[in-house]
């Protein structure tokens, strides 16, 4: 975590370093976002932050620049997102910090955290409207005096007192500073050679990184300083708030609705039902109907080939690496733009309306049971879902598990048995027309395969997984460009991750195939094919671009006469296969070398083995 | 008792939590040692959903079983 000590990555964010910082901060769910889009309308730069996958936009309001932060509960290093939003407040000349009015409790402890910090903090006492239909009276003023700091109502999905927060921007000042006097003196302590309250405090509650950057040992006092915060807030909140007993609220009906077990199972079935009609079929088939064939195939592939063609003879081998069969810019633009570009952005526009509506974490409630049998907990379900989208982009989410152990399993399990969107569009297309009974046989085998594979890593593998314990955000109704916003950049890291690893492996197939290796491979295991899976020994060819793209694979398919049997054998086999080179150099780079290769080769043997015993039965 | 021997809709209070970082992640979404809370849902051999105030947690029932807590009813304390 070298890249992560702190202040040092904001030089690597494209921001002008001599302007003044307005930092946005806050829990979770607050709508932190929509105040960063009312704030910086124009001329919004999203960047990487190094070392992570999380990217940080930045803008301009007036002649200062607004720094957008992940959503935490308090400034330390649990997780990426933490250490990431640690150092742009560090960095920060101004903190708007947006509090949940529904949560006080739990979001003043941050608010407390940024005031003890001695940062200049503006709160931003958003979903007031939320906060007074369920009977809940808040003191403005009471509470400005308590943290010593302006407090400004908001609604911001109604834009209701942005106005009024614009002109308490400059006003933001430093408050009520809730360490009792033996921490403060050990906090004088520290700052005598650090000389940055922030960063003394946060040594002071033995923040590592922080420790080490000022050569430093971080001090054991995180507990006590935040026990005196947590009982400063505590009294807070009982001097401003004022209950008047309501109905319950909607929202609240709903999330309950999605955890008790007889209602939340059938809504997750039916959700999953409407995933599986939206991306699987409507998608897959109707909208990549019209940009993989009608746009990519019919319209630009012959006009790059005639473009092409005028420079470069098309039976050369550039000419072959170019537009040939699996040519750079033939079939990979098609394959990237025409079909796994709509998939993609398909499946996480889905996955961000379960994000945003709070329904995620209700799920990762609902399934914790089953998933700890495979020495998981529920919140492993966030991967494996987005997993359908993309196992490249699953891997890397792996991280929010709690510990190494869980890691190892949940990358297994996906480069195991989660077919991504591309890989299940051509397998929805291709075991739709042999009828009920082959699909179920389809799903059996690789729920089996994925239940087996857990639950036998978490027999073997050394240590214990960690518990579920998580906060779940009311049900609400998301915001339109939020939605949009979390799609665009996800699908566009997509493209940016796996379009050129993508296209390398074309140029590679196309060599292989030109130097007659490919010829070669196949002759040399179709006793194996042939023999053991049942299938013709062309089959090999769909395998071999599978090692490149599982979906590359499936879709390789396509193409063989296959009979029915034939063709359920196939897809198993493709399906538990080894996972594409984007997802393996993912996993080395998460995992290192080792497992990675233990990873691919365990898949080698599930997918000819299970595939081979179905060959068998069937 | 322990946090998984609870019924739903029984209110409690938290005597102790082991584990020094979930008490650390605990403190910092409002709930402490002393906490007075109520268990809004129990999913069968799942998580316990335990509320407090609009806050709502879940905890995986592994580790509901190291929480100490004690049960009370309103107005006794």
């Amino acid at each position: 975590m070298i890249n992560l000590e702190c202040c040092r990555n904001l030089e690597q964010i494209d921001i002008d370093p001599n302007k003044n910082k307005i930092v946005l901060v806050g829990n979770p769910n607050v709508g932190k976002s929509i105040f960063f889009n009312y704030l910086t309308d124009t001329y919004v730069s999203v960047s990487n932050y190094p070392g992570t996958t999380l990217d940080i936009s930045s803008g301009n309001y007036k002649d200062k620049i607004v720094l957008d932060t992940p959503g935490v509960y308090g400034v330390s290093s649990f997780n990426d997102e933490e250490k990431v939003a640690r150092d742009i407040i560090l960095s920060a000349d101004i903190v708007i910090n947006v509090v949940d009015a529904v949560h006080l409790e739990r979001d003043l402890f941050l608010t407390q955290q940024l005031i003890d910090m001695g940062k200049k903090v503006v709160v931003a006492l958003n979903m007031m409207d939320e906060a007074k239909n369920r009977g809940l009276n808040i003191d403005i003023d009471e509470l400005e005096k308590e943290l010593g700091i302006r407090v400004v109502p908001t609604v911001a999905v109604k834009k209701k007192g942005f106005s009024d927060l614009e002109n308490n921007i400059d006003k933001a000042q430093k408050g009520k500073i809730s360490l009792k006097q033996d921490m403060e003196k050990e906090l004088d302590n520290i700052n005598e050679n650090v000389e940055n309250r922030a960063d003394s405090l946060l040594i002071l509650e033995g923040d590592e990184n922080v420790a080490s950057f000022h050569n430093k040992k971080p001090r054991e006092y995180r507990e006590k300083v935040y026990m005196q915060r947590r009982n400063r807030v505590n009294k807070i909140v009982e001097k401003v708030i004022t209950k008047e007993m309501t109905n319950k609220n909607i929202g609240d009906k709903i999330g309950s609705l999605l955890l008790r077990p007889l209602t939340g199972i059938p809504i997750l079935l039916l959700l999953l039902y409407a995933l599986y009609q939206f991306v699987g079929v409507f998608v897959a088939q109707t909208l990549v109907g019209i940009t993989e064939e009608m746009i990519m195939i019919e319209i630009y592939q012959p006009f790059i080939i005639d473009l092409v063609s005028s420079f470069i003879a098309p039976q050369s081998l550039i000419g072959k690496i170019l537009i040939g069969e699996f040519g750079v810019l033939t079939m990979t633009v098609t394959y990237i733009f025409g079909l796994l570009l709509p998939l993609v952005a398909g499946f996480y526009l889905f996955l961000s309306l379960l994000e945003d509506s709070g329904y995620m974490p209700r799920i990762a409630a609902l399934v914790d049971r089953g998933l700890t049998y495979l020495g998981l907990n529920g919140r492993a379900i966030i991967p494996m879902l987005l997993g359908f989208g993309c196992v490249t982009m699953a891997t890397v989410t792996t991280r929010l598990l709690g510990s190494k152990r869980e890691k190892i399993i949940a990358i297994f399990l996906l480069g195991l048995a989660i077919p991504c969107s591309a890989q299940l569009g051509v397998i929805a297309g291709l075991i739709a027309p042999l009828g009920f009974k082959y699909f179920v046989i389809y799903v059996v085998t690789i729920f089996l395969v994925y239940a087996i594979a857990g639950t036998f890593l978490n027999k073997v593998l050394p240590g214990e997984s960690t518990d579920l314990l998580i906060d779940l955000p009311p049900v609400r109704v998301p915001e339109f460009r939020n939605i949009i916003k979390k799609t665009y950049l996800k699908s566009k890291y997509f493209i940016v991750e796996a379009g050129p690893i993508f296209a390398g492996g074309a140029v590679g197939i196309t060599l292989l195939k030109e130097g007659g290796v490919l010829q070669w491979i196949q002759n040399a295991v179709a006793p194996f094919i042939v023999g053991w899976l049942k299938l013709p020994k062309e089959t090999t060819e769909a395998f071999i671009m599978g090692i490149i793209r599982r979906d590359f694979g499936a879709a390789g398919l396509n193409s063989l006469a296959l009979t029915s049997d034939q063709t359920l054998v196939a897809l198993i086999v493709i399906t538990l296969f080894v996972p594409c080179i984007a997802a393996m150099l993912v996993m080395i780079k998460e995992q290192g070398i080792k497992q990675a290769a233990m990873v691919w080769l365990g898949s080698w043997i599930a997918a000819f083995t299970v595939g081979g015993i179905v060959a068998l039965f069937i | 008792m322990t946090l998984a021997e609870i019924d739903r809709g029984s209110d409690f209070k938290v005597k102790r939590i082991p584990d020094d970082i979930i008490r650390i992640q605990t403190l910092r979404m409002g709930i402490s040692e002393g906490s007075k809370l109520n268990c809004n849902e129990k999913i069968p051999g799942g998580p316990i959903i335990v509320k407090h105030n609009y806050q709502e947690i879940a905890i995986g029932r592994n580790l509901a079983k190291d929480i100490e807590i004690e049960l009370f009813t309103e107005g006794s304390d």
